[in-house]
């Protein structure tokens, strides 16, 4: 009661219009070419990813002009009998399809593991515990692709194909794990096991970031009415995570559909669209420019060229979505 | 007055948030008993190996766990089933990681011997016995073409996180969005780019300046990125002390704001080296590979480790691939290294 009538006692002075003074900011030339030099070092991004699109959109354009839509259609990859492309028929199809199945593969394997570990580390892991094992995230994070590549040739592979044959002993009756011959080496199915590995990392520390912001104050009040620490986690913090774990997912999947040198040396690439995941028959675009590259005529190296665009506005697509779904995630919460 | 006295007892301080006993015993019982039920299901069926054990051992953990909680309600059974799972995840996810760094290192320090740090590959097949030839050319040239990538990207990136930071300008919002949208080019592409431009345009030869550009074009995103988190963790007040001071913007960026934050910036450059030191893909497009060094920027291709590596997986004789694996671990060793030093100086705070 004291407290309002001392609150009324003040008398909030207005300023006259008169009094106002606008804050205006004279600026040094120093200042000027600082600024636009730092604009320009940070729109460098705009022009990076515009010269790269263009280029490659100005070195595939024959090729696009050429085959038109059905480059996206067709599955077969011909580069003709010259250097000018007579009778050549190419096309993206089996490598787009193959780069999505395998993704796809990968985050399925990639998502609940990724959740169990950011729960883990954020709910359930003593601290050195989880000083140890974040560090560990940082260094295999940082893993060149090219050694995932050797180690899932040598070590996982055997260990997948034994799974293969047991999946489609089990459920060969089902088209996805059927097999046209019993030849389980260097499928989609190990090609997505090992960037389900790769991708891990990524995805865990995104949804780990989420999982962390979770509000303490509903958790703990789960607690005080007697809940369990999974109810708290069930009721708190998964919905509250939700949209962080779709973000986290999606980095993960842009991750995915690019990588080339790991896939390239565990999968078998031909040119025909296959779902059945467990056959030694895939493809990546990725992977396609990586093999194809070497010994390409220079009408196909402009096949390529297009088949890097399509495979760069993909990932650009996909990483926008994700980005923005973990930054309004973000938002959300501040 | 007795009977007073004898009712006051000292109250003994309690713990009610240690772990009871009894918790250690459900625990070890649960533990106990799903190794038994996971060695049990092992032998009895086609699970084979370690692995079928852990993912029968799993199994019976959640049987068990699940049982052991419905003795006291349901609740905590969904939780005893729930810890089971959360902790098999991560203990799931060690395994291959272990096992990769494992394999790394016992694979590839069978190859390497006093003078793999100091020969080349020019007298060397890749098929020839361990004991000559090296991957001294492939270590230096990684070097090289990072130190220019890092020479390219870090100025780009801190002035990108600057112009978000401290300039505020109106595009702030689009350049993050633009350089998080950066980080997912695929490494390929951001190759095929630096070979349709500089190696076809430019210089007409595949060359170490071009690996150089394309690999900057991978790092600019993580120094653009982490140089932001860091500027932002500096005080606002330390800015308006200096901008009270009369001092201008240029000074106040220069000798105030970046100088406080000097080793997150060092941060910001390791993370960005350590992500492209094993970029693999954008190199075979750009600065190929050589069998010995050449101090020749332009003019000829460069021999890096994971060129290096991926050549001699591609020849796949069983000599090259041991090669592989010994250029894989020196890359890995060159990797741990660079965190080391990020985490030593990530560990130091702003200013110091």
């Amino acid at each position: 009661m004291t407290f309002r009538r001392h609150c009324e006692d003040f008398d909030v002075v207005e300023p006259s219009p008169a009094q106002v003074k606008a804050i205006t900011v004279v600026r040094s030339t120093g200042d000027k070419v600082f600024r636009g030099i730092m604009t320009a070092g940070g729109l460098t991004s705009l022009v990076v990813l515009s010269l790269i699109a263009g280029f490659l959109l100005y070195r595939g354009f024959e090729i696009l002009s050429d085959f038109g839509f059905s480059f996206l259609t067709t599955s077969e990859w011909n580069s003709g009998i010259d250097d000018v492309g007579t009778d050549a028929r190419m096309g993206v199809a089996a490598m787009l399809v193959g780069s999505i199945v395998i993704a796809v593969i990968a985050i399925v394997i990639a998502v609940p593991f990724a959740m169990g570990v950011a729960l883990f580390l954020e709910y359930y892991a003593p601290k050195k515990l989880r000083n140890v094992l974040t560090a560990l995230l940082d260094l295999i994070a940082a893993v060149p692709s090219v050694i995932y590549g050797i180690w899932g040739y040598v070590v996982l592979m055997p260990l997948v194909v034994q799974w293969s044959k047991t999946l489609n002993d089990y459920l060969g009756w089902f088209p996805l794990f059927s097999v046209p011959a019993p030849i389980f080496e260097r499928s989609p199915f190990v090609a997505g096991i090992l960037l389900s590995i790769m991708i891990l990392p990524i995805t865990t520390s995104v949804t780990r970031e989420v999982y962390s912001r979770a509000p303490k104050d509903q958790i703990d009040a789960a607690y005080a009415l007697g809940g369990s620490r999974w109810g708290g986690i069930r009721t708190v913090v998964l919905p509250f995570g939700r949209s962080g774990l779709v973000g986290g997912a999606m980095l993960g999947l842009g991750r995915a559909l690019g990588e080339t040198i790991a896939v390239f040396l565990v999968l078998n690439l031909v040119f025909k669209v296959n779902f059945n995941i467990l056959s030694s028959a895939g493809g990546n675009v990725a992977s396609l420019i990586a093999t194809r590259f070497g010994e390409a005529s220079r009408y196909e190296l402009k096949g390529l060229m297009a088949a890097g665009l399509v495979l760069f506005i993909l990932t650009l697509i996909v990483n926008a979505i994700a980005t923005a779904i973990v930054n309004r995630s973000a938002k959300a919460v501040a | 007055m007795s009977v007073m006295q004898e009712s006051t007892s000292v109250v003994q301080p309690r713990r009610p948030w240690r772990h009871p006993a009894q918790n250690a015993l459900t625990v070890s019982v649960i533990v106990t008993l799903s190794a038994l039920g996971g060695a049990a299901v092992t032998a009895r069926t086609g699970l084979a190996g370690n692995l079928g054990w852990f993912v029968s051992f799993i199994a019976c953990a959640i049987i068990v766990s699940w049982i052991a909680g419905r003795f006291r309600s349901k609740v905590a059974a969904a939780d005893l089933v729930a810890t089971v799972v959360i902790g098999a995840a991560a203990a799931a996810v060690v395994i291959p990681w272990t096992s990769l760094i494992y394999t790394v290192i016992s694979n590839g320090s069978k190859v390497i011997y006093s003078g793999w740090f100091t020969t080349d590959m020019s007298v060397t097949a890749a098929d020839d016995v361990f004991t000559v030839g090296g991957v001294s050319h492939a270590i230096v040239g990684t070097l090289i073409i990072i130190s220019i990538a890092t020479l390219i990207s870090v100025p780009i990136g801190i002035a990108s996180a600057v112009y978000i930071v401290e300039i505020r300008g109106r595009f702030s919002l689009l350049v993050r969005f633009l350089t998080q949208a950066m980080s997912g080019v695929p490494s390929i592409v951001a190759g095929l780019f630096i070979y349709s431009t500089l190696v076809v345009l430019v210089f007409e030869k595949f060359n170490a300046l071009a690996g150089a550009f394309a690999l900057s074009i991978l790092m600019l995103p993580t120094v653009a990125r982490t140089s932001e988190e860091v500027l932002k963790l500096v005080p606002e007040d330390l800015r308006s002390a200096s901008y009270a001071l009369g001092a201008s913007q240029v000074s106040t960026t220069f000798k105030v704001t970046l100088p406080t934050v000097r080793s997150g910036l060092v941060t910001a450059a390791v993370l960005g080296v350590a992500r492209i030191a094993g970029e693999t893909a954008p190199l075979l497009l750009t600065s190929l590979y050589l069998v010995s060094f050449s101090a020749d920027l332009v003019g000829k291709p460069m021999a890096t480790l994971p060129t290096y590596t991926f050549g001699n997986l591609q020849i796949g004789t069983e000599n090259a691939v041991a090669r592989a694996w010994g250029g894989s671990l020196t890359l890995l060793a060159l990797i741990f290294v660079l965190f080391l030093i990020a985490r030593l100086l990530a560990g130091r705070g702003p200013g110091k």
